[in-house]
């Protein structure tokens, strides 16, 4: 990679599902450098839910010029990311993809990681929902 | 007309009314959600009281925009979006004006109710929080009883109704016959606001 990176915030009920599936596209994503990847999961308590100051926080984290994509699991952590990019409350250049969670994830880490820019890193997201499985 | 003390009141009045019902809203929440509705308004209306008695915002609008975002951050569920959303939106229509009008609140909680309706992507019949929202801000024409009113008719009504969204959509015909605790923590947020404007009109009447 070279100059800034397009960054990427999981968003999920849980800490754990965030935070596996940021390490299992990072793994997927390796042999090169790889982007910049935060886990936004779970409430503060620890609970099953959507932190949003967690999530604002993530994006600053991995902001670094080139656009912050989010993906987001479901309800409340599709709704909170929504209601944040309205109230601009994330980095300028952030955005929700319209993509399937893990599947998107790994596509978006792969895609970043090889330098793309926010479009085709989204793209690449949101291609996944293509893929069929059967 | 209204100032941001009446507004105070009555995210106070919302917040003790949650308090009172937060156990039913966890029960309705049993059947068709994730069980955490009353708990999870409970803390955020919690907060917003916190938010509210530590620093007290000197305008209507900015009372909302606290609340809402109080909402956003602390309920961890998806009514923390929605409600915030809710109220940041009315709170933003009503600008910075130290008083505001009965018909200018009424004209910004018809835009907060339509920026929940967009942000969730619902309509009315989808078993949903605007199934209260929706009929309750139509009848503030009349007066804020009958927004109450017409709010709880509305939740009410979400019984027989399959849900189109959320959790609750998954379970498909098993929604039916099942209250949604959305549409009935929206009727106890516009019974808060009928109770604040009834004390306050009783009292100038006086």
């Amino acid at each position: 990679m070279s100059g800034p990176a397009v960054g990427i915030v999981l968003v999920s009920h849980s800490a754990v599902v965030a935070e596996s599936v940021a390490e299992m596209a990072r793994g997927l994503a390796a042999g090169g450098p790889v982007v910049a990847v935060a886990a936004a999961g779970g409430t503060p308590d620890g609970g099953l839910g959507t932190d949003a100051d967690r999530i604002a926080a993530a994006a600053r984290e991995v902001d670094s010029g080139a656009g912050v994509v989010l993906l987001a699991d479901l309800g409340s952590s599709v709704l909170t990311v929504k209601s944040l990019l309205v109230e601009d409350e994330l980095p300028p250049g952030s955005r929700l993809l319209d993509a399937p969670f893990l599947e998107g994830a790994v596509a978006a880490v792969v895609a970043a990681s090889a330098g793309a820019p926010l479009d085709a890193v989204a793209a690449a997201a949101e291609e996944a929902y293509t893929y069929r499985k059967v | 007309m209204r100032d941001a003390e009446f507004f105070g009141r009555w995210m106070s009045a919302a917040a003790a009314a949650v308090e009172r019902e937060a156990d039913r809203l966890t029960e309705l929440d049993s059947p068709i959600g994730d069980a955490d509705h009353g708990s999870n308004l409970l803390r955020g209306f919690t907060a917003v009281r916190a938010a509210l008695e530590a620093e007290p915002p000197a305008a209507p609008g900015a009372v909302l925009a606290l609340a809402g975002r109080t909402l956003i951050s602390t309920v961890g569920g998806a009514s923390g979006p929605l409600y915030g959303t809710l109220l940041r939106r009315t709170g933003k229509e009503l600008g910075d004006a130290a008083e505001v009008s009965d018909e200018a609140l009424r004209k910004a909680l018809y835009t907060g109710v339509g920026a929940v309706a967009q942000l969730g992507g619902a309509a009315p019949g989808d078993k949903t929080m605007l199934d209260a929202l929706v009929p309750g801000v139509a009848a503030l024409t009349t007066s804020y009883r009958a927004a109450a009113d017409a709010a709880e008719n509305g939740a009410l009504a979400t019984v027989p109704m399959q849900a189109r969204k959320g959790r609750a959509s998954y379970l498909g015909e098993r929604s039916i016959g099942h209250q949604d605790p959305g549409a009935t923590s929206s009727a106890l947020l516009l019974g808060a606001l009928a109770d604040v404007a009834e004390a306050q009109d009783g009292a100038e009447a006086r």
